[in-house]
């Protein structure tokens, strides 16, 4: 549907894709000190391939994704479902918030938790939901 | 007792398995274990002849006080041998009756959840219980009943008895609330215990209605007993089963066990006095108009129901004897007359006795069994059942009813004689009537049912005072909720009985030598039958139809507008009222505000106006976009950071949503009258005014400390999470959170669903289907009007024209691909300027540019 | 601001609902999309309005320094406005599919055709 040629439009998307998704893997990771998480992480990143996909079209973004939206659905709930049972294992109550920092080589900390596991699923279903809508329509539009 | 039940239950859901290795044999099986259960409830017999009851208590919901503690006393163990004891033979008698059947395995654990209902029914203790019991033999019989399921008649009959039991049932739940209401608890037996003296409650006379509206619906009583008749339609172990000792006589069982509260007062003994003598007249008059045997048997039933009715309403000690006498030998009897008869139609293929006779020699044992067994429905000794009428005709002649009613009972006592001689005698002597089939005796297995039944009666007639002081006497002891004295016997010397059961034997028999001749005359009284209650319970369900058609037509009348607008003005009405009614408002102005806050709030105002009042789709969604923006505005500057960007990445991609979809539909059309968006906006304005009342007394009003301080103090120290909103989001409610992705997620897949999942199955419809993307068809307004022929063609020929369109597109997209950048860059200025336009020229001018540009 | 905020709030309701009560399909979502903007408004204003304080607490520090604003409204709201956009979504497919089959944006139209 969209008309090839516009020269900026293609140079910006094909740039923007990885520059747009690394920033949203960051706003995802800092999301539980700063303005960030699942939900914006994810809006951002399907924002990504709805530049991409407006200006190369529903096939190339599918190839581009390499991964079904549908997928990304499932992965992310799946990740959001996990989450719930490693306090279970504790003898806590379901989603009890269970923390394993990690010392990085360099002295820095970083901190695995369940929340994080939760705010990845997150991410990925708002992603995914929103790309199959998106690539559903446009599939249609271009038959 | 509670494991007795769940073991039924248990045993039903296994079946299934049991008859995938068993197949016929299965019947058999599972017949050894409601023979366990009578063996077990006839070993508690010393216990309760010794006045002694047995509780096991068991806690289900204890927190609504509904248990499952289970009694036994005396009433309920009768009940209970009943069951597991006739249930025995009828599995046996199923097993043969069904043989081959396709359903054979259905019918057994449909028989056998039935069975644990009405265990489980007879034994509660707990008013809930004991209605979840009775509504689950509701149900369970419904199935039962509508066995032939390819039956129409089958189909309707299970039908009518669901509704007028489960009808029956409602009013009975709301008289079993009265009634723990009233007497402190839902326990049977500590309403028994208490002091409180029901009958005096003002509420008394309430919940007997209610109370006894379930117990005579399920007990076919007049005028509600139409639908046990209709019942016969099951296949004959149904009939024997449900219509002897269960669940027609749980509306009997139900009414014993509540005499103790409720019963002996005048208003008790004038309602169950006179509907049973209804029902009585009623049944034994309707028996004898019948040739079909079943429902010969079926109005018998009846009858006797009829009779219990009345015995419980004489509120004698007498009478309770009687009662428990009389029910006993029904359910003896009537089990094996109806087995009996099932046998009569497996061997010759029809239940009319008029076409039936001279089977006598052909088969032996039913016919002995027949005969004893109607000699107990006749009431000739030395049967049970003579013991059982002689002591009805003595409570009934001492008791506190008038003659009109005593005259009723001797009628009906005339016609079951005939009755009794046309079961017993029209089929199996006489003339030999030839038969389409051979006829020969019924396999042991379902003999074995009657045999057993007929002898038990012959038996406990022989030595009454024994079945009396085993299992009658302390169930009239339970009903009447004192000790009796008394003892069951055959012979009470000459008395008035006597000589009115003598008188209404002669008279009986004689009026069956006349039966034809009777039944004749009786034609007289059709149309006046063809009003009754039966009559009136179709008007009713037609009146049902009647009042949804109606009730549709007013508030179902599928204009959205109209519901809408329904459901904001209730919302407005009950709101705004309950709002000025309990609160004031206080409008606090003096507020330091900004002027660029001013500014942003004016902008989100006007726009909003805007939108309401464009003309065309594009400056909607444009000024769509300034709301939007507004809003993140508004919440950016308001410390909700998060909450900015997400609205404007939301905002981002529901313009590409709209663009994608939104301008594929039809541009805007003004179609509603001035007075029409007069009062539109007059609803919309109250609204408006109404969530400004909402705000501004929420910010007053503080119900209760709000749960943001913990979230905020905890935060840090132990989510440790600096970004408290996304704290809430992944750790605090992360639970509500998993429900939202969910959600979204479901949205998505429906969205998939919707554009990819096609159900038109229409040659060529999957290329039109699956475009679903298509410009706006020109349809003229009479196409909602045309035939469904008319719409196939026209469908047709829009496939055809949208086939030779993309063709052509496709062409001239392989053209414009291979042509330069400058002709595509004006294909797409006039693709931009197509969205101002009406969009069904779009695609034809798109086509057009393109074409141009090859 | 409250007072303010109350009465725009207000305007957008009354905005939705007209939109709403139009026959046009179309208009209909315009008024979903205007009455979640609304309700989202509602429960951010009715929560209290703070200026220049986010929920965010400092580096280092175990509490936030000062009244914040309330951040429970905003986790609500969050998910409702990324559930707001899947539900449109929605409601735009479906009205679209409608549109194919019954050929009418006339909401009145459609309940004539039990197709």
């Amino acid at each position: 549907m969209m008309k090839p040629g516009t020269l900026i439009l293609h140079v910006a998307a094909r740039f923007l894709v990885p520059l747009q998704l690394l920033f949203s893997v960051f706003l995802l990771l800092r999301g539980h000190n700063e303005p960030g998480g699942g939900f914006i992480a994810g809006l951002v990143a399907s924002g990504a391939f709805a530049l991409y996909l407006f200006t190369f079209g529903a096939v190339m973004t599918r190839d581009l994704m390499r991964i079904d939206p549908r997928n990304l659905i499932g992965i992310g709930l799946f990740l959001g479902m996990i989450s719930i049972f490693p306090a279970w294992f504790q003898g806590e109550a379901f989603l009890t918030s269970q923390w394993w920092p990690v010392m990085l080589p360099g002295g820095n900390e970083i901190k695995l938790s369940t929340p994080l596991i939760f705010d990845i699923g997150v991410y990925f279903t708002v992603f995914g939901s929103v790309m199959l809508m998106l690539v559903a329509l446009t599939e249609t539009e271009e038959r | 007792m509670q494991l007795s039940v769940l073991v039924i239950y248990l045993l039903a859901a296994l079946t299934p398995w049991l008859y995938s290795k068993q197949q016929a044999r299965t019947a058999n099986i599972l017949a050894l274990l409601p023979a366990a259960l009578t063996l077990w409830f006839a070993s508690h017999i010393p216990l309760i002849t010794s006045g002694g009851i047995l509780v096991h208590e068991y806690a289900w919901i204890p927190g609504l006080d509904i248990s499952l503690t289970m009694v036994l006393d005396g009433l309920s163990l009768m009940f209970a041998l009943l069951i597991c004891g006739i249930g025995t033979f009828i599995l046996l008698y199923a097993g043969s009756y069904l043989k081959g059947h396709k359903d054979l395995a259905r019918f057994l654990v449909t028989l056998l959840a039935f069975m644990g209902s009405m265990l489980g029914l007879i034994l509660a203790d707990n008013l809930i219980t004991l209605f979840v019991f009775w509504e689950l033999t509701s149900i369970t019989s419904y199935l039962l009943i509508g066995f032939k399921h390819e039956s129409a008649d089958a189909r309707k009959a299970a039908l009518q008895g669901l509704i007028v039991t489960v009808g029956g049932g409602l009013a009975l739940l709301a008289g079993l609330i009265m009634l723990a209401g009233a007497g402190g608890s839902y326990s049977l037996q500590e309403i028994f215990n208490s002091s409180e003296v029901l009958s005096e409650h003002p509420l008394y006379v309430g919940m007997m209605i209610c109370i006894l509206l379930g117990a005579f619906t399920k007990s076919a009583q007049f005028p509600f007993h139409f639908w046990l008749p209709n019942a016969m339609a099951a296949p004959t172990p149904v009939s024997a089963y449900l219509h002897s000792a269960t669940m027609v006589k749980a509306g009997i069982y139900l009414m014993a066990r509540l005499y103790p509260e409720l019963g002996g007062t005048e208003f008790w003994i004038n309602t169950l006095t006179s509907f049973g003598a209804l029902t009585m007249l009623t049944g034994a008059f309707m028996a004898v108009r019948s040739t079909d045997l079943k429902k010969l048997l079926a109005y018998s039933t009846v009858m006797a129901l009829g009779t219990l009715t009345l015995l419980l309403g004489l509120s004698t000690e007498l009478a309770m004897m009687a009662f428990a006498a009389y029910l006993l030998a029904h359910s003896l009897y009537k089990g094996a007359l109806f087995m009996l008869a099932g046998i009569v139609d497996h061997e010759t293929g029809t239940r009319d006795v008029t076409q039936l006779g001279g089977l006598r020699k052909l088969m032996p044992i039913t016919a002995i069994c027949t005969l004893i067994a109607a000699f107990s429905l006749a009431g000739l000794p030395p049967m049970f059942g003579f013991v059982a009428k002689e002591l009805l005709l003595e409570s009934l002649l001492k008791g506190p009813v008038g003659l009109l009613i005593i005259l009723m009972v001797i009628t009906s006592a005339i016609f079951v004689v005939v009755v009794a001689a046309v079961i017993a005698l029209k089929p199996f002597y006489g003339r030999f009537v030839p038969q389409a089939r051979t006829i020969h005796e019924a396999p042991k297995l379902m003999l074995a049912g009657p045999v057993v039944l007929t002898t038990l009666s012959l038996l406990a007639g022989l030595f009454p005072a024994v079945t009396g002081q085993l299992i009658t006497l302390p169930a009239s002891m339970a009903v009447a909720g004192q000790p009796i004295e008394g003892y069951l016997a055959l012979w009470h010397g000459i008395n008035l009985p006597l000589l009115l059961s003598i008188i209404s034997l002669a008279v009986g028999y004689g009026l069956y030598r006349y039966w034809d001749t009777l039944r004749d005359t009786l034609r007289i009284l059709n149309p006046i039958i063809e009003r009754g209650p039966e009559a009136g319970y179709f008007r009713f369900m037609q009146g049902i139809v009647i009042v949804s058609e109606w009730q549709t037509r007013v508030l179902q009348n599928g204009s959205m507008r109209n519901y809408l607008r329904t459901i904001i003005l209730t919302f407005v009405g009950v709101t705004g009222y309950t709002l000025l009614w309990r609160y004031q408002v206080h409008w606090n102005w003096d507020v330091s505000v900004y002027l660029h806050e001013i500014v942003v709030v004016l902008i989100l105002v006007s726009a909003a106006a805007a939108v309401s009042i464009t003309g065309s789709r594009l400056g909607a969604v444009a000024t769509m976009g300034s709301v939007g923006f507004s809003v993140a505005l508004i919440f950016i500057l308001f410390s909700a950071t998060d909450l900015g960007i997400t609205q404007i990445l939301v905002e981002t991609l529901t313009v590409i949503l709209l663009v994608l979809v939104l301008f594929r539909l039809p541009g805007f059309s003004s179609t509603s009258t001035p007075a029409e968006r007069g009062r539109d906006a007059f609803v919309a304005v109250l609204t408006g005014v109404l969530m400004t009342l909402l705000i501004m007394i929420t910010i007053d009003v503080q119900l209760f400390p709000s749960i943001s301080d913990y979230m905020i103090e905890n935060s840090q120290p132990l989510a440790y999470g600096r970004n408290i909103v996304n704290v809430i989001l992944v750790d605090y409610r992360a639970l509500d959170t998993l429900g939202e992705i969910f959600v979204l997620a479901l949205a998505a897949l429906g969205v998939y669903a919707m554009i990819k999942f096609r159900p038109d199955t229409q040659p060529g419809a999957n290329h039109y289907a699956g475009t679903l993307i298509l410009p706006p068809k020109q349809v003229p307004e009479k196409h909602l009007v045309l035939s469904l022929d008319e719409r196939k063609q026209i469908k047709e020929e829009q496939i055809r024209a949208e086939k030779l369109r993309i063709k052509a597109e496709a062409e001239a997209k392989i053209a414009t691909e291979t042509s330069s950048l400058t002709a595509s860059n004006s294909s797409n200025a006039t693709e931009d300027d197509s969205l101002n336009t009406t969009s069904s020229d779009e695609q034809s001018n798109n086509s057009e540019s393109n074409k141009g540009a090859q | 601001m409250e007072p303010i905020m109350a009465i725009a709030v207000g305007c957008l309701y009354a905005a939705a609902i007209y939109m709403m009560l139009r026959r046009s399909i179309v208009k209909l979502v315009i008024g979903l999309m205007l009455l979640s903007n609304a309700a989202n408004l509602l429960i951010f204003t009715s929560a209290g309005m703070t200026r220049g304080a986010p929920p965010l607490i400092p580096v280092g520090a175990m509490q936030p320094e000062g009244i914040i604003a309330d951040p429970l409204p905003q986790a609500l709201i969050l998910t409702a406005i990324v559930i707001a956009f899947g539900v449109l979504a929605f409601a735009v497919v479906l009205i679209h599919r409608a549109y194919n089959i019954i050929h009418t944006d006339n909401l009145d139209q459609m309940k004539d055709t039990d197709t």
